[in-house]
């Protein structure tokens, strides 16, 4: 299996200047993903799964990430003069992340034996422009697990056959897994 | 005459045959010969609730199944009794807090007996079968004791909820439960 600068790249050789960015991850698992602009992104997944030397043909895997916005706080160094004398300080400087939901698919090859490829979608943001891609009509087994996210985090895949919920009832409103989601009977029934 | 109405009840008591989560296999193992509830004269599981008299409530109840379970209730025949089988038939267990798991099916249903576990071994059904036996043994046919079914004051079919937009609407049974 090629690391993911390799796949990256050979994205980029086929769609030049692609948005692509490689996530790193900070945990033990250490697995890096990919991030792909909603726009280009079912022609990449296409490549994607016909590309000679990938073809990542099974997404074993699609889940829903909430970003909400939250507030970093980071010491930045910075030099300053003063009288003269250049001092160096740190200084606590609060910056706020975006808000944003995200699509997380897990891909395999079954042809080479490779994968995992992990590539994420991230929508503008978590009230109104919720729209990504759907992947469905590259890969037919994202089909429920788009209608679940559909359903639990409320990202709306456009060009999905049949989006749907599938969990919660249809007359249903909510969406259970969004961090900022209260259950509508948890103040009512207390211990 | 009640002593043998209520005998005749008491040892023939037909669940209904369904299922809702792992505390139905320990409800299957129970019935079949290494516990053999048969002994109890309960072993005939009906498909039809038409011909159930005990529904034992063996697992989660999701809201989304709630409606259902309550309207096969109110399809059983009078006399009939609910047994909460399992700790998230009593209060919705370990999933209590969950977005799409009933608060306890008491909250729909006139639950007879309660059966803690999680799951509740299959003795501990049996255990739960013989206190309801006892329950029906004791029952007055007359008086303001006597049961459901012979009291004209006394609801015949329970509120089957609605899906509202955020969680189950309509009527509870229990609203402090």
């Amino acid at each position: 299996m090629q690391t993911l600068e390799q796949i990256k790249d050979r994205i980029l050789a086929a769609f030049p200047g692609a948005p692509l960015e490689i996530i790193p991850n900070g945990s033990p698992a250490s697995q890096p993903s990919l991030l792909l602009a909603p726009g280009q992104a079912r022609e990449i997944a296409k490549f994607l799964r016909d590309d000679q030397e990938l073809r990542f043909d099974y997404a074993s895997n699609a889940t829903g990430v909430d970003w909400p916005e939250k507030t970093v706080r980071e010491k930045v160094k910075t030099k300053r003069i003063v009288d003269g004398v250049e001092n160096e300080t740190e200084e606590l400087v609060e910056r706020k992340t975006p808000a944003f939901l995200e699509a997380v698919y897990h891909l395999y090859s079954m042809a080479l034996g490779h994968g995992p490829l992990v590539i994420r979608l991230r929508t503008a943001n978590r009230t109104d422009n919720v729209a990504l891609p759907s992947l469905t009509p590259i890969w037919r087994s994202c089909e429920f697990q788009e209608r679940e996210i559909f359903d639990l985090f409320g990202i709306v895949f456009q060009g999905h056959p049949d989006l749907r919920r599938i969990l919660m009832w249809d007359n249903f409103i909510d969406h259970p897994m969004r961090k900022d989601y209260v259950p509508a009977d948890a103040a009512e029934v207390q211990l | 005459m009640e002593e043998l109405y209520n005998w005749g009840r008491k040892n023939s008591l037909w669940p209904l045959q369904f299922g809702l989560a792992c505390c139905a296999i320990e409800m299957i193992a129970a019935s079949m010969a290494r516990f053999d509830m048969a002994r109890f004269g309960a072993e005939v599981f009906r498909p039809s609730p038409r011909q159930a008299d005990l529904m034992i409530v063996s697992g989660t109840i999701t809201k989304k199944m709630a409606p259902q379970v309550v309207r096969l209730f109110n399809q059983m025949p009078e006399p009939k009794y609910v047994i909460a089988m399992g700790s998230c038939a009593i209060s919705g267990g370990p999933f209590r807090d969950g977005y799409n798991v009933l608060q306890g099916i008491d909250l729909y249903l006139p639950v007879d007996i309660y059966i803690p576990g999680c799951p509740p071994r299959p003795e501990a059904l049996l255990e739960g079968l013989m206190h309801l036996q006892q329950k029906i043994a004791r029952q007055r046919l007359t008086g303001p004791e006597r049961p459901r079914h012979l009291d004209e004051k006394a609801p015949g079919e329970f509120p089957v909820p609605d899906f509202g937009p955020h969680d189950l609407v309509g009527p509870r049974l229990n609203k402090d439960a």
